[in-house]
């Protein structure tokens, strides 16, 4: 019987930068991103993918980093909260989250971003029911929610 | 967001403190450029996991490890055998028969809860060490599970055999004289039985360090999330039979802590001695299933044989309870909450005959640590049960017996029965902001509405206090001797050579927003702008800028540590003054600091220096001062509150010294078919005496309101007869979702505190109002269909619907005795 392959060779796009690397085909995108590519800003909250601080963009999409193995982002365009101030000028949304004080400890804060970007771009001016649907699945302890939807839909209606 | 602001004078001038600066801290953290523990990288670093018993009480027959370490890339194991030879047990904080327990950081010989850590491996990478632990094989032997506090009170199966019972302490409280009380009321009340279950605020990140040791010092560097490492390295240096400066703890961005990280120095000495066994840096990072099942719960707390004195007038004369906490495995920290919550003993209320026979036991479920607000919430709880069973039993107004009752304004300073001080606040003025916010006056009309569609609807009160800056005196009420009294915090403030103003904090911050806090004072203090203070990040021992105490707790940030922070900026402000004084050549009272300047007040615009020359003399071109004249421009202050003695005989004492006030109101509706219960209305109204920052303080708010709506309504850790944790994760563990959070109107008052250096009292924990307040709605909905008694402080769909399907059983808890 042939050996089992325990690492393959993935090509990426992560944060606009083209990769290529061996991973082991049991490591999660979320320690890939955390420990061999050092984008420590996604974080790992849970173990059971219900918690959303991992949330990052596959080819444009909300996932949650926890829920996928690294090998399964093969041949995908990733982003995480480290890509979204890329050239160091924070985003719309980065901006209101500071004014709005909608992060506390700041653990959840890049799932949440990561989720309430996606929601912006397919929805550039969500209701408050709108802001709270799409970020259900991102839990956040410190701040009871309110100041983090006061700030998606800020920025949504600046848009 | 509507928000009400009664302001009641200020004891500072309005500058940066009093605004609501966005934080500093937000920077770093919205662009993932935050430093967690985990974060933290060393080369070679090995990967810790623990090995947990799937059991709640056994004997550990055997344990081999040798398949493990076989394993390609596995460094080393850790039994406990290991740490019964290496490490003393912890100290106990009770007298006996708890101060007998032997607590050690791996389970020696036996396992007492479900999870407890047996064994340690660290392997190269995270995948490899979890591989190596299920490698490591144990033997158990499964002894009697005890998983109920009145149960464990038989001592037919004991825990912890060198205790001899399950008993860690107990001690009758009695002020006043609560017998006459009693006899002399109108009518006594009487409850046999209320509930505060067990949850925990669940921190989103878990717990964890990087641990390094220096071979040639002999000391440790833990990278960690440690909220109070003055008490943690106070638990760890003599276990590790070392002295407390070889323990430096560092922690960078903390993601949330609510008193969850102050019970790790089990976990922590493991590491210790693994890094120290294999000469290399190790982590652990806990996995969010082992924190529910293993880390910290909040402590659980029956309240048997209750009885309250009420006169005709609804004036309440007394109470007398047996309060039964059941602190898990071992007791840790949690002895103190035997005490803590002495210091809100009469809650809101003017009631001088109180007395409380108080009895700690062991089961086997996870240890209890300090939760957000720590003990005091459960005694709180139950001050808002007797009003609200009270009221309905005697048909009395559930706000007038709470105004009529209340401790008034006029009455501030305010002395309990035993000692404590209340320092400011209107609680019948902050009632009437939350009952307004919620529009109280439409509630019958709405009740109508509510009933046409088939929903029971009702309007509930939580009236609770935030009492913060203990005084670790209080211990001595526990155990006579034990060595602890007061409290201190402390803080650094630097001037640098280019004019940088540096602060340094011994607190231990998880998303107070410190660093914002902290500069807006220091900026107000030296005249510059919150912007060019440099608030270091977290903790570190080396820093030097910390106490005995230090950490961020008890509710006391803006007493001790600002105080610290105002001391320190103060010392610096005044050579600051006199070095620009000498240089101008004019007297010190004509110079002003303001703009990040030292300037003559009124003079030429050339008679200024800019913080970097006063910095710039001092630390690099200073040879021109004269001897006698020697400013540092750096200064460590210590904020030591004085609290005076508390008295173990009468069990008195100042036991802390500020408290803010919170008062929510709800208003609910339940669906009678399903027991659901759906928050239509909510406010809550904090009055914390001068808020340095208003947008924080409302975070606060924000936050303490989301785990109290939690704990009422879902978030229950549920153990079955064998002791297993039912709720070990996010999906059985239902927290608060961004959909199920009800809008929150919150609302403000100011009466400055006093004794306070900035007249800001502490005010993070919040008391567990919304706890206090969703019973109270609850109650209050149920009470035309058969008028249960809410027993329990959580209540899901099903235990409504069980109240709503049986009420008799709940009154049958209840009786009124009568003149």
């Amino acid at each position: 019987m042939a050996e089992p392959v325990t690492s393959r060779t993935v090509s990426l796009e992560v944060n606009g930068e083209q990769l290529e690397y061996d991973v082991p085909t049991r490591r999660l995108l979320v320690h890939f991103l955390r420990d061999d590519l050092g984008l420590t800003g996604t974080h790992i909250g849970c173990d059971t993918g219900n918690c959303g601080a991992c949330t990052v963009h596959v080819n444009g999409e909300a996932v949650k980093s926890c829920m996928l193995l690294a090998v399964q982002a093969d041949g995908t365009k990733v982003s995480t909260v480290e890509g979204l101030a890329a050239d160091g000028e924070l985003t719309a949304l980065q901006q209101a989250f500071n004014e709005h004080h909608a992060l506390q400890c700041g653990y959840c804060t890049p799932g949440m971003l990561m989720s309430a970007t996606a929601l912006l771009a397919r929805n550039p001016h969500p209701t408050e029911e709108d802001v709270r649907y799409a970020l259900q699945g991102n839990i956040c302890r410190c701040t009871g929610y309110v100041n983090i939807v006061d700030a998606v839909v800020a920025t949504g209606g600046k848009g | 967001m509507m928000t009400t602001v009664t302001e009641q004078g200020r004891t500072l001038e309005k500058g940066f403190v009093g605004q609501s600066i966005p934080r500093k801290e937000d920077k770093r953290l919205v662009q993932g450029q935050g430093t967690f523990f985990d974060d933290v990288r060393r080369h070679g670093m090995g990967y810790v996991h623990f090995v947990r018993s799937p059991y709640a009480h056994a004997k550990i027959v055997s344990i081999d490890v040798s398949k493990a370490l076989e394993l390609e890339g596995v460094y080393g194991t850790i039994t406990g055998d290991e740490v019964a030879i290496h490490t003393d047990p912890f100290f106990e904080m009770s007298v006996e028969p708890g101060g007998n327990i032997k607590d050690y950081a791996l389970a020696v010989g036996r396992v007492r809860h479900m999870g407890e850590p047996v064994a340690a491996v660290c392997a190269a990478t995270r995948e490899l060490a979890r591989d190596a632990a299920e490698l490591i094989e144990v033997e158990y032997d499964e002894l009697a599970v005890l998983v109920d506090a009145q149960e464990a009170l038989k001592d037919e199966v004991v825990l912890h055999d060198d205790a001899g019972s399950n008993v860690v302490w107990s001690g009758v409280f009695d002020w006043g004289d609560v017998d006459a009380a009693l006899a002399e009321a109108d009518h006594v009340v009487k409850i046999d039985k209320l509930h505060f279950h067990r949850f925990s605020s669940t921190p989103l990140e878990c717990a964890g360090a990087l641990v390094e040791y220096d071979k040639g010092t002999g000391e440790w560097t833990l990278t960690c999330n440690h909220q109070m490492p003055g008490v943690g390295a106070i638990w760890m240096a003599p276990a590790l039979r070392t002295g407390i400066d070889k323990l430096r703890f560092v922690t960078h961005d903390i993601g949330g802590g609510f008193g969850n990280k102050i019970c790790l120095h089990p976990q922590y000495v493991v590491l210790c001695l693994m890094a120290r066994k294999l000469g290399r840096p190790v982590q652990w990072t806990e996995w969010r299933t082992d924190q529910h099942t293993a880390n910290a719960h909040g402590n659980e707390r029956w309240f048997l044989d209750v009885e309250v004195g009420v006169m005709k007038d609804g004036t309440m004369t007394g109470f007398k309870v047996k309060a039964l906490d059941d602190c898990g495995a071992f007791p840790r920290y949690e002895p103190l909450g035997c005490i803590i919550w002495a210091q809100v003993t009469p809650g809101m209320y003017g009631w001088r005959n109180i007395r409380v026979d108080f009895t700690q036991v062991c089961t086997n479920k996870s240890p209890v640590s300090p939760n957000r607000g720590y003990s005091r919430m459960q005694h709180l709880w139950l001050t808002e049960r007797i009003i609200d069973i009270v009221a309905g039993e005697l048909g009395l107004d559930p706000v007038e017996i709470r105004k009529k009752n209340y401790v008034k304004t006029e009455q501030m300073p305010y002395e309990t029965p035993n000692g404590c001080v209340y320092d400011s606040g209107d609680y019948s003025a902050a009632l009437d902001i939350a009952l307004e916010l919620i529009d109280a006056g439409s509630i019958e009309e709405r009740r109508k509405d509510a009933a046409a569609r088939g929903k029971l609807l009702g309007l509930g009160i939580g009236s609770t206090l935030d009492s913060g800056t203990n005084n670790f005196g209080q211990s001595t009420l526990l155990n006579p001797e034990l060595q602890f009294s007061g409290n201190n915090e402390a803080a650094s403030v630097k001037l640098d050579i280019f004019g940088e103003v540096v602060v340094t904090l011994g607190t231990v911050p998880q998303g107070q927003g410190h660093e914002t806090t902290a500069a807006q004072v220091v900026a107000d203090i030296l005249g510059c702008s919150p912007d060019q203070v440099n608030v270091r990040r977290g903790h570190d021992t080396w820093f030097n800028s910390h106490a005995g105490f230090s950490g961020t707790y008890a509710s006391q940030f803006a007493f001790t540590g600002l105080g610290a922070v105002k001391g320190a900026a103060e010392l610096v402000r005044d050579e600051m003054i006199q070095l620009a004084a000498a240089v101008l050549q004019a007297p010190p009272e004509a110079i002003e600091l303001s703009e990040g300047f030292a300037r003559i007040k009124d003079g030429p615009p050339e008679a200024a220096l800019p913080f970097m020359a006063l910095g710039a003399i001092i630390n690099a071109n200073n040879a021109f001062l004269p001897p006698e004249f020697n400013p540092t421009l750096n200064h460590r202050y210590v904020c030591r509150p004085y609290f005076g003695m508390v008295d173990t005989e009468k069990k008195t004492g100042q036991l802390t010294l500020t408290y803010a006030t919170q008062i929510h109101a709800a208003v609910v509706e339940i669906d009678p078919d399903t027991g659901e219960v759906d928050v239509v209305d909510y406010a809550a109204v904090d009055d914390c005496g001068v808020r340095i920052n208003p947008q924080i303080v409302e975070g606060q708010v924000h936050g303490a309101t989301a785990h109290a709506l939690g704990a009422a309504l879902h978030e229950d850790f549920v153990y079955d007869e064998d002791g297993t944790l039912l709720t070990a994760n996010f999906y059985d563990y239902h927290v608060p979702h961004a959909m199920d959070m009800p809008p929150l109107k919150t609302g403000a008052m100011e009466s400055p505190s006093p004794v306070a250096p900035l007249g800001a009292k502490g005010m993070g924990e919040g008391g567990g109002g919304g706890i206090h307040c969703i019973c109270s709605a609850i109650q209050d909905a149920l009470r035309p269909a058969g008028g249960a008694i809410v027993y329990d402080s959580c209540n899901p769909a099903h235990r409504v619907w069980s109240m709503l399907r049986n009420p008799e059983s709940t009154r049958a808890n209840v009786s009124v005795t009568s003149k």
